[in-house]
């Protein structure tokens, strides 16, 4: 780090006086506090970056390059960076196929987890569109208590609620069945989603809304013609926030399902599969990849407008 | 942020009564006898018929389920005793005895704490320090930006294997640079090994090695949180001050430190609440790395074990009592003596 840091800087060194030279107003500073900052911050800045960079994407390439090289080249070189020979997509085939097929039965697993995560979207989107509404525009007794007490909710250790959640599951015979599953999902996720929609609501203008009321339109027709298609990009960014929840959950869908392994999620599926023996590293960096790429896909593919509504209300402070 | 939506709920109602008069001025002729209350009374049972689905899903999934824990952790109930004592309320404070005494117990609490504090920390400390380096435009930038949120939103078992594997003393990349490159001896389990040896200057020092690294993965992962959250408010921050400092020559160390740092104390007061209540209540990414090995158990971890492994639910439902109870106070301290002296220098 320290070597680089030296490198760069000499590299660097010569560019910043022509810069400086160029303006007019300062016939060449005097090595002031203010140059000498700047230049070394505006050097430090980039390695920064670069260090940032390196550190967050390194590890996803590495999952890759594992995923596709055979385990007995990693156990020979295991500083290889660069696949070398042999890279085959052979521990992606193992991963997917089914468990008669001699492979892990993966496919079934992302049916899971897509099912899961779609179905958590749908209910929560449905149940917090419409609390988010009555508590964005209509007037009643608690309507703050309420939202306090969603936040305290977020005190409690999700194990905290895990331990009742499992006792009764277990009980009436609903541990094992993606139902149950779906429905603590929502029940997790709910407070913050009708946060985050809250917050929508409240910047959009109540006008529109009363001129349909003028018209003649009914409370769910206001909601369903008038809110719903302006707060559009609120609801985008809630749904794919509750989809990535819901698709990498781990410990609910462990204390749930692992008895049950056709209903196993991918999540669960692929931590299941490092505890045996006898499957290799690199089949479990396979079965890795396939869990994380439909989440960064699309986070690359909605990244500004997931970022946006999770942030949406902090820039007040 | 919390002032934010409160002021919001002030206004509302103000503005609200005086557009909606003219509505219902028109909305009288057509109903002929008023029925169903005046319009504020339709709209509070509207408002609560909208609200009842949430209300239903939390109290049932949410409040329920936390007050028959408290019921919970003072029966003797068992995994296997599921069946015959659920209702049989014969209360005892044994769990709390056996779980406050237990061996490793004490030491659960130190490390819980040690990681939540250092964690929280360290992932608010990277958070602003990627903010501030991207925080003027340049080519590239939003690429950069994704990039950095990828720990925050790629699925936790898939990050902690790929970190397993990368400190994998055989099959990883950091040991294979270590032993390579860097002139260790033996590769060192980082996941496994409860004390590692650091050697500066010729001194040998024990330290908590496993624990090390599961601060540092969690300062990793959840840094893009904390970053996210500043960069939003440093973007919103007005640029008249800083360029007033410019002017009159302050440096661009003495312009962070003076004018923009006082002016993110709301965000990061706000993170370090968060962050630590997320941290503390940890429990996939230590349970999924070393399964609470080495001398990184945490409570929540312990609290699972006591759940599956021993089948234990009484026990399990009083060490998570104690847990959440342990977090109430901390934030209350955190609240009375920190968040008061914040808020009387923000008001200055």
């Amino acid at each position: 780090m320290s070597r680089t840091d030296v490198d760069t800087g000499v590299a660097d060194r010569p560019k910043t006086p022509k810069a400086t030279a160029g303006r007019p107003a300062r016939p060449k500073p005097p090595l002031s506090r203010e140059v000498v900052e700047t230049r070394i911050l505006g050097v430090l800045k980039w390695i920064t970056i670069a260090f940032f960079v390196a550190a967050t994407v390194f590890p996803f390439y590495y999952m890759v390059e594992l995923s596709i090289r055979s385990i007995e080249d990693v156990a020979l070189d295991p500083g290889a960076l660069w696949p070398p020979r042999g890279a085959s997509l052979a521990a992606f085939g193992e991963v997917l196929r089914s468990v008669d097929d001699g492979g892990q039965g993966f496919l079934v697993f992302l049916k899971n987890s897509g099912l899961i995560a779609v179905t958590s979207v749908i209910v929560t989107l449905v149940v917090s569109i419409l609390g988010a509404y009555a508590i964005s525009r209509l007037q009643f007794f608690g309507r703050r208590q309420v939202h306090f007490l969603f936040l305290a909710v977020y005190l409690f250790p999700a194990i905290l609620l895990a331990i009742p959640l499992f006792v009764f599951f277990t009980r009436i015979g609903l541990r094992g069945s993606l139902f149950g599953l779906i429905l603590v999902y929502t029940s997790q996720i709910v407070p913050v989603t009708i946060h985050m929609l809250r917050n929508y609501f409240d910047t959009v203008p109540e006008s529109l809304e009363e001129a349909a009321a003028l018209d003649g339109a009914g409370r769910l027709t206001i909601i369903r013609r008038v809110a719903l298609p302006l707060a559009m990009p609120a609801i985008m960014a809630t749904s794919l926030f509750v989809f990535m929840i819901a698709w990498n959950e781990f410990l609910f869908a462990l204390l749930f399902l692992v008895e049950n392994r056709e209903n196993w999620t991918v999540s669960l599926g692929l931590s299941q599969l490092a505890g045996s023996v006898e499957v290799a590293k690199t089949t479990l960096m396979a079965g890795s990849v396939i869990l994380t790429l439909p989440i960064i896909v699309l986070f690359f593919a909605t990244e500004r407008l997931l970022v946006e509504g999770l942030t949406s209300g902090a820039e007040k402070g | 942020m919390r002032e934010g939506p409160v002021v919001g709920a002030e206004e509302g109602p103000g503005d609200r009564s005086s557009d909606a008069t003219p509505g219902a001025g028109a909305a009288r002729p057509k109903e002929p006898r008023q029925r169903r209350g005046t319009l504020a009374q339709q709209e509070a049972r509207a408002g609560l018929a909208l609200l009842s689905p949430t209300l239903v899903v939390v109290l049932v999934m949410v409040v329920l389920p936390i007050l028959w824990t408290i019921v919970i952790a003072f029966q003797e109930l068992r995994l296997r005793n599921l069946r015959t004592r659920l209702f049989d309320f014969e209360f005892t404070i044994k769990n709390f005895d056996n779980v406050l005494t237990s061996p490793g117990f004490l030491d659960a609490l130190k490390v819980t704490l040690i990681y939540s504090i250092v964690g929280t920390v360290l992932s608010i400390g990277l958070g602003l320090i990627a903010a501030l380096v991207v925080r003027k435009p340049f080519r590239g930038r939003t690429l950069v930006r994704a990039s950095m949120l990828l720990p925050y939103v790629a699925p936790v078992v898939a990050v902690t294997f790929v970190w397993q594997i990368m400190l994998n003393p055989q099959l990883g990349i950091v040991n294979a640079i270590g032993t390579d490159l860097l002139g260790w001896q033996d590769p060192i389990p980082f996941l496994e090994q409860r004390t590692g040896t650091l050697s500066i200057f010729g001194l040998d020092l024990g330290v908590p090695m496993a624990l090390i690294v599961v601060i540092l993965y969690q300062a990793w992962r959840y840094f893009p949180f904390s970053f996210l959250f500043i960069l939003a408010r440093l973007q919103a921050l007005p640029g008249e001050l800083d360029e007033a400092a410019r002017v009159d020559g302050a440096t661009p160390l003495q312009r962070f430190w003076r004018i923009t740092l006082p002016q993110l104390k709301g965000v990061i007061a706000l993170l370090t609440v968060l962050r630590f209540i997320w941290t503390f209540n940890e429990f996939d990414d230590i349970y999924l790395l070393t399964q609470g090995g080495a001398g990184t158990e945490v409570v929540s971890v312990r609290v699972f074990h006591y759940l599956t492994g021993r089948g234990d639910i009484g026990a399990a439902a009083a060490l998570s009592l104690v847990l959440a109870l342990l977090l109430v106070v901390l934030l209350f301290l955190y609240f009375r003596f920190f968040v008061g002296r914040v808020e009387e220098a923000d008001a200055i």
